[in-house]
């Protein structure tokens, strides 16, 4: 994994990224039309599966919002694939570490 | 070549060398579930198994219901799976780990290639039924191979040349088991063994794969492909199949990756029996042999390849000689990227559920033609229950996909005095409910 600094990038662990949670629980909900407010989902309920309920179909979806909006783009075979969407929280400091916009 | 994976070759002796090697671990049964993700592992598998005789079963799903009634349709059967931990509930063969792999030594140089009965039967693959049960439909190697000698010819791939096949889907849906893995095996072409799932992904594994080179794809990995702004590397063929892609898509998509776009239509029981070029007709053109045959409101195939006369789920427009229009799916019909059910089925399973009275499912807004995914929504009274529970029981019967997005909760559905549910009044219930609710 390369470590490209960027000036956007928040100190792990900050309340920075529970404000950047809360903003992808927002784009989440508004991208999947889910039925749950943004704030009902908690920084460390599961996406997938039983959690949120969300599928490969969102997560694609998903994807596609992280990239337009902060200019991550996922992929399969990087090592933290499985922890990425374990939560909002994951989410979340995977999007802040990798974000070009 | 038969293969790539992770751009490196396989030739065809080490395929036949990995074939030998898995055959006895199949045991002595005569099915076989594989469940493999990599699909040059999948091919391993289904080839073993066409060799020692055994039917793959492809069924749509794999709910813990749905291998319940595999259990039941055939006893003997295994599970063959790459991965480390399954929870399908079948005795376990794990595909040999890679590192063991013999090397083909001389030897292989003068294995014969194993010669399969035309007759045999290669695969059961399964359609999710008006009830609970999975519908079994048999698939012989003579008609697979058939079929893709007509797509081979069909979507202008040269004899001769080997394409390397890319493929998002995966290799267990019908489609995907022909387009990724019947088709290069059985027409000289290479399988590329990855399933890749980001935009990011495609590209990589495209770029990875030597020219000529196809995408075996979907209408929703296109459009994230498209929306990703990647730029997508040059490729000779792109397919599209499981919904209709729209004409703009479509030219979009032969723009930005410098290629043709092709769209098969098909379903699981006939496999694929049409193929258009969508920037320059909306008419399908069918495969040699095969009849569309309307029968009062209902389209039946038959002839050809296919194994027995199909009632197709959509509403279609037959013209004159091989070519049709389709417009849109038989109302009862669900297709949630590219997984089919119907609302009969799933309200079935709804109502199955300990708890609940009385449930009925509903068609999400209608299809933008922008490839989105359109989900089904469900009506549910179920005293004592809530919403998780339900939604828990039903992931255990039906593929997530079909999940009810909304699920709402109702003191009683509209149903007229006969009993009957008018789609309209549920509808209108379900839009009330979800003003009501606090979510909105």
């Amino acid at each position: 994994m390369t470590d490209n600094v960027s000036p956007l990038r928040l100190p792990a662990g900050s309340a920075g990224i529970a404000a950047l949670s809360r903003e992808l629980a927002g784009l989440i909900v508004t991208a999947l039309n889910l039925e749950v407010p943004a704030a009902d989902i908690g920084p460390d309920q599961p996406l997938y599966g039983e959690g949120l309920g969300l599928d490969s179909i969102d997560i694609l979806e998903i994807a596609l919002v992280v990239s337009k909006q902060y200019g991550v783009q996922l992929r399969a075979d990087s090592e933290d694939n499985e922890r990425i969407f374990a939560s909002l929280r994951h989410l979340a400091e995977y999007v802040n570490a990798h974000r070009t916009k | 070549m038969l293969a790539y994976r992770a751009g490196k070759p396989v030739l065809a002796s080490q395929f036949l060398a990995d074939v030998t090697r898995l055959g006895p671990l199949l045991g002595d049964g005569g099915h076989v579930l594989n469940v493999c993700a990599d699909r040059y592992r999948f091919a391993v598998g289904l080839a073993a198994g066409l060799v020692g005789g055994k039917v793959s079963l492809l069924p749509s799903t794999r709910t813990p219901a749905v291998i319940a009634h595999l259990k039941g349709f055939a006893p003997d059967a295994v599970c063959l799976t790459d991965e480390d931990d399954s929870d399908v509930e079948l005795p376990l063969v794990r595909f040999p780990d890679d590192a063991r792999v013999a090397r083909p030594g001389k030897a292989s140089a003068s294995m014969s290639v194993p010669q399969i009965d035309a007759g045999q039967r290669a695969a059961f693959v399964f359609t999710s039924g008006s009830t609970g049960a999975p519908v079994p439909h048999e698939k012989t190697f003579g008609r697979l191979r058939g079929c893709m000698r007509l797509e081979r010819e069909r979507l202008g791939l040269t004899p001769g040349i080997s394409y390397a096949i890319v493929a998002t889907v995966p290799p267990q849906h019908m489609y995907g088991f022909e387009a990724s893995v019947l088709l290069p095996l059985s027409s000289g072409n290479a399988l590329c063994a990855e399933r890749p799932f980001y935009p990011a992904d495609v590209c990589a594994v495209l770029a990875a794969a030597p020219r000529p080179r196809v995408l075996v794809t979907t209408p929703i990995h296109l459009r994230a492909l498209l929306a990703s702004g990647l730029a997508i590397p040059d490729t000779d063929l792109i397919v599209s199949a499981t919904a209709p892609l729209s004409a703009q898509l479509a030219r979009e998509i032969e723009r930005r990756g410098a290629t043709r776009l092709l769209e098969i239509y098909g379903s699981t029981e006939t496999g694929s029996i049409a193929v258009r070029r969508t920037t320059e007709s909306e008419e399908w053109r069918l495969f040699p042999g095969v009849t569309l045959e309307p029968r009062a409101e209902e389209t039946w195939a038959h002839g050809g390849h296919v194994e027995q006369a199909t009632r197709l789920c959509d509403v279609i427009e037959v013209l004159g000689g091989d070519r049709f229009l389709l417009h849109g799916r038989v109302a009862d019909l669900v297709n949630i990227a590219g997984k089919r059910s119907s609302l009969g089925y799933l309200n079935h399973q709804l109502n199955s559920i300990p708890g609940v009275v009385d449930g009925a499912f509903f068609h999400g807004d209608a299809d933008t033609g922008e490839a989105t995914v359109t989900r089904v929504g469900a009506c549910v009274v179920a005293p004592g229950l809530d919403a998780a529970a339900i939604a828990a029981e039903l992931r255990r019967r039906i593929d997530p996909v079909f999940l009810p997005r909304p699920l709402l909760l109702v003191p009683s559905l509209p149903r007229t005095s006969t009993g009957k549910l008018p789609e309209e009044a549920l509808r209108s219930l379900a839009a009330a409910e979800q003003k009501s609710s606090p979510a909105r």
